[in-house]
Formats: structure tokens, C-alpha cells, sequence
């Protein structure tokens, strides 16, 4: 994540990130790079968490400004266990996208954060949507966000298939992140993915000296 | 029936010496003062009817309606002050309406009721304000979770029913009513225990039934409690929400409403045939 730079008058600048998020036949993958830097010349934290969980079975990346991100998934963090706990039942997938939207769409004069928000619930199964910058929240069964983002879309484009198996997916994502990192100098460290199904939640970690190498490398 | 309340049935904020919100209970008798709704629940959905007494015969057909829409999938039926219940019915689309607004998905029932009941639950506690005098019925039918039905009275209490009932016929103990077998003599039985027993009867078979047969069976049970002394012309308003309308709340289309009304007038005459004594 990128601390915005004084002198720069660009709204809406891109971040130093690669987050992204797939659907395969029973859940879902969701995962991000682990760089944050100031400026794009130092690497402030090498392993920084950007997957967040908002729910048991819930979980979101965060794109932007990294404060305005936290502060805005700890407020829907805090409304989605409210709401379970008044439905009795955990939320579901879209009921927690559609609060990170609102808080995005209502204060968008303030924040610059959007996120990609994915899980699993049992009305509709695993699920992921995109909640861009100024609040418009969406549904894709794949889906890629942050700087990085830019040297993959062609790959995700080519690789990805709906209905892949678990295995098959984790690889895809593995490929893509590291694809990104290895192009974009402000996407790097380790790959965070989480892997939710009805099951539940498993983390996943590559670190960097395990991540595929391509044939340049 | 329930003793006079002297000074302490003047505001909602006091309490009798024997721990009783005269106010509230008043409320409950502007309900029962009003023409019976009923709602029950079957296999693939709900079904309302209402027993909508016509004052005058200059009214248009089909005005002063008692069955609201909440949102898509819910449907409301009422008993009591009319321009009560239409308040709470505006009450309850804004709260269905914010929900999906800030969560994406329909209001689920319970949650809905929950939310309304709490709200006229708030006008029981001030002495500024007097309480709702109404009830509701609300129903929804959803295919994950299935047919739901709720009522709520005007002490701010809501429960899950599988079939209901308000106004001059309310059920008040559920429990006798279940013991009860399904073949009974229903001769020189009043008016309301047999409007509970005939609600009974059907708990028993309305777990299997589906909407359409249902339908005639609610119009049946309108016309039976219907008093034909005392109160004179009615329409029946018949409503449903279910598998058959792909979960959304509308009215009973004409065809089949004639058909169940059919169905029940025919029915009386079979009654009123095998009956000895008049009710």
C-alpha cells in the first residue's frame, strides 16, 4: 500500500498491490500480494496482511489507501456481527459486500478504498464481488484489483475457467500473483491466499522463494 | 370479561396493582371489535383471507383493502383501527426497504417482524402516545427457507404461527386447540370455539395441503365465522404468497377466488343441511 505522496494531485491513484479473487466448484480462493511502500521506492512491510476476515466464512481485500481501508472493514466488521447475531445466522456473502458499499458509496467524497469481498454462505455458495472506489458493488466469478493488476488481466483472461477444482484454482492464483509481483515493483513478498468452503477456512502462504518461477527467471 | 381499570387505565405508563397495562389490553379489544383476518401456513406457502365487512353500499369493490404488500415477498393482513394498521404497514415497507437497501437480499420474516413488533412495542411505554390498535399477520414465502408466518398484537409481541387468527374470532390457547381430534361434532359450538376448531383441523391436514387447495379452505372458514345476524354484507379478500406465484405476495387472482368462494358457500349449504340445531 502506497502512503499517497504530497505533491501528487491524482485522484484516485493506483496502489501498490495485487489482490484477486476466484471462484471453483465448491469455494473460493482469495489472496494478495504482502509488499506495502512509501513513495514506490521502500518496501515499508515485506508481510503485511491485506486479506481481512469480516465474517467466519467472509473475508476481503483491501485496495487503496490502506488507512482508509482498515477503518472501513473494521466498521463492517463490527455491523456484520451485529446483523448475525439479529438474523441468528451467519450473513450472507452479498449482505457483507453490500455494507462495505454503503460505507464506501454514502462517505466517497472522504475515502479512497475499494475492496474485492469473498466467501461463502449457504444460499448462494461461495460468491466473490468487487466493490470499487465510488461504491458500485458488483458480482464476478473471478476478479483482480490493485497496481498489479495490469500485468495479469491477460492471463485471467486466458487461464481462467469456472468450475475448476480447488487444486487447480489455488495454482491458478498462486501463477497470477506471482506473475504480478514479478512485473510490478510495488507487488511482492509473500502470497496470502485464503481458501473458503462450506467446510470452512485455510490459509495458505508461499513464500517467495517458492513461488513458480516462468522462464525469464 | 376484564374488570374496569379506575385510575389506572388512563395512560399506557402505569401499571395496575395487579401488574396489567390496561391500555394495551383496551388496545387488544379495538381488535377484537373488528371482522376476522386469518392467515395459515401449508407446504409451499401462505394464505390470507379476510372477512371485509362493507358499510355502506355505495363504497367502490375492492376499497378500503386489509391485505398489504410489505415488499415482494411479504404480505400483511389486519385487524383493528384501519388507519392504525395502515400506519404500521408504511412502517414496516420502510424497514423491509432499508434492509435490503443495506444488505442486498430480502428481509427475512422473523427479522421483519421483530423489527415491527419492537416498533409498536415503543408506543406501549409513554404516556404522549396510546398504543396501536391492531394486529397484523405477516407472511413471506422463500425458497431456502420456505412459507413464515407472523403475528404481532398490539402489546409488541410476535410469534411464529402455522395458522392464526385475528379479530372478533381470536385464538387465544394453542395448546387445547392441538389436543383436539380431527372428527368432532361442531354442533352448538359459538362462533369463536368454532372458528378454533376449525383452524385446529386443518393444523393437522394444512401441513400437507398445498396453496390452491388451501385457498378454498380459508374462503370456507371466512364464510362459516362470518355472522350473518349481526354484521351484513362482506367481501372476502383473499391473498397469497407461495411456491404457485414464484414467492411473490399478490392478491388471489378473480377465477380463483370465485371458485374458493364457490367452494365455501356450497360447503355451508352442506353444513346447514346436516345440522340439527341452528348455531
Amino acid at each position: 500500500m502506497e502512503k499517497r505522496c504530497v505533491d501528487s494531485q491524482v485522484k484516485g491513484v493506483s496502489t501498490g498491490t495485487t489482490i484477486l479473487a476466484a471462484t471453483f466448484d465448491g469455494g473460493v480462493v482469495i489472496g494478495s500480494d504482502s509488499r506495502a511502500s512509501i513513495g514506490g521506492e521502500y518496501v515499508s512491510n515485506k508481510v503485511i496482511n491485506k486479506v481481512i476476515q469480516v465474517h467466519d466464512r467472509i473475508f476481503c481485500c483491501m485496495a487503496g489507501s490502506l488507512a482508509d481501508a482498515q477503518a472501513v472493514t473494521k466498521a463492517a466488521k463490527f455491523q456484520l456481527s451485529l446483523h448475525s447475531v439479529q438474523m441468528e445466522a451467519p450473513p450472507l456473502v452479498i449482505a457483507a459486500a453490500s455494507v462495505l458499499k454503503e460505507l464506501c458509496y454514502r462517505n466517497k467524497e472522504e475515502l479512497q478504498a475499494g475492496f474485492i469481498t469473498a466467501g461463502w454462505d449457504s444460499k448462494e455458495g461461495p460468491q466473490v464481488y468487487v466493490v470499487s472506489l465510488g461504491g458500485m458493488l458488483v458480482r464476478q466469478p473471478v476478479t483482480i484489483g490493485g497496481s498489479g493488476s495490469t500485468y495479469i488481466y491477460g492471463y485471467i483472461d486466458a487461464k481462467y475457467t469456472p468450475n475448476m477444482s480447488r487444486e487447480d484454482c489455488l495454482q491458478f492464483a498462486t501463477n497470477a500473483l506471482a506473475l504480478a509481483m514479478g512485473r510490478d515493483n510495488v507487488s511482492g513478498g509473500v502470497v496470502n491466499l485464503v481458501v473458503i468452503t462450506h467446510r470452512g477456512v485455510e490459509r495458505v502462504v508461499i513464500p517467495g522463494d517458492k513461488l513458480p518461477k516462468f522462464h525469464d527467471e | 370479561m376484564s374488570s374496569i381499570g379506575t385510575g389506572y387505565d388512563l395512560s399506557a405508563s402505569t401499571f395496575s396493582p395487579d401488574g396489567r397495562v390496561f391500555q394495551v389490553e383496551y388496545a387488544m379489544k379495538a381488535v377484537e371489535n373488528s371482522s376476522t383476518a386469518i392467515g395459515i401456513r401449508c407446504k409451499d406457502g401462505i394464505v390470507f383471507g379476510v372477512e371485509k365487512l362493507v358499510l355502506s353500499k355505495l363504497y367502490e369493490e375492492g376499497s378500503n383493502k386489509r391485505i398489504f404488500n410489505i415488499d415482494r415477498h411479504v404480505g400483511m393482513a389486519v385487524a383493528g383501527l384501519l388507519a392504525d394498521a395502515r400506519s404500521l404497514a408504511e412502517v414496516s415497507r420502510e424497514e423491509a426497504s432499508n434492509f435490503r437497501s443495506n444488505y442486498g437480499h430480502d428481509i427475512p420474516l422473523k427479522h421483519l417482524s421483530e423489527r415491527v413488533a419492537m416498533y409498536v412495542h415503543a408506543y406501549t411505554l409513554y404516556s404522549a402516545v396510546r398504543p396501536f390498535g391492531c394486529s397484523f399477520i405477516l407472511g413471506s414465502y422463500d425458497k431456502d427457507d420456505g412459507p413464515q408466518l407472523y403475528m404481532v398484537d398490539p402489546s409488541g409481541i410476535s410469534y411464529g404461527y402455522w395458522g392464526c387468527a385475528i379479530g372478533k374470532a381470536k385464538q387465544a390457547a394453542k395448546t387445547e386447540i392441538e389436543k383436539l381430534q380431527v372428527s368432532l361434532n361442531l354442533m352448538n359450538v359459538e362462533v369463536q370455539e368454532k372458528l378454533k376448531l376449525m383452524v385446529t383441523l386443518l393444523v393437522c391436514q394444512m401441513k400437507e395441503m398445498t396453496c390452491r387447495e388451501l385457498v378454498k379452505e380459508v374462503a370456507k372458514i371466512i364464510y362459516i365465522v362470518h355472522d350473518e345476524v349481526k354484521d351484513k354484507a362482506f367481501e372476502l379478500e383473499l391473498s397469497w404468497v407461495g411456491e404457485v406465484t414464484n414467492g411473490r405476495h399478490e392478491l388471489v387472482p378473480k377465477n380463483i377466488r370465485e371458485e374458493a368462494e364457490k367452494y365455501a358457500k356450497d360447503s355451508l349449504e352442506e353444513d346447514d343441511d346436516s345440522d340439527e340445531d341452528n348455531m
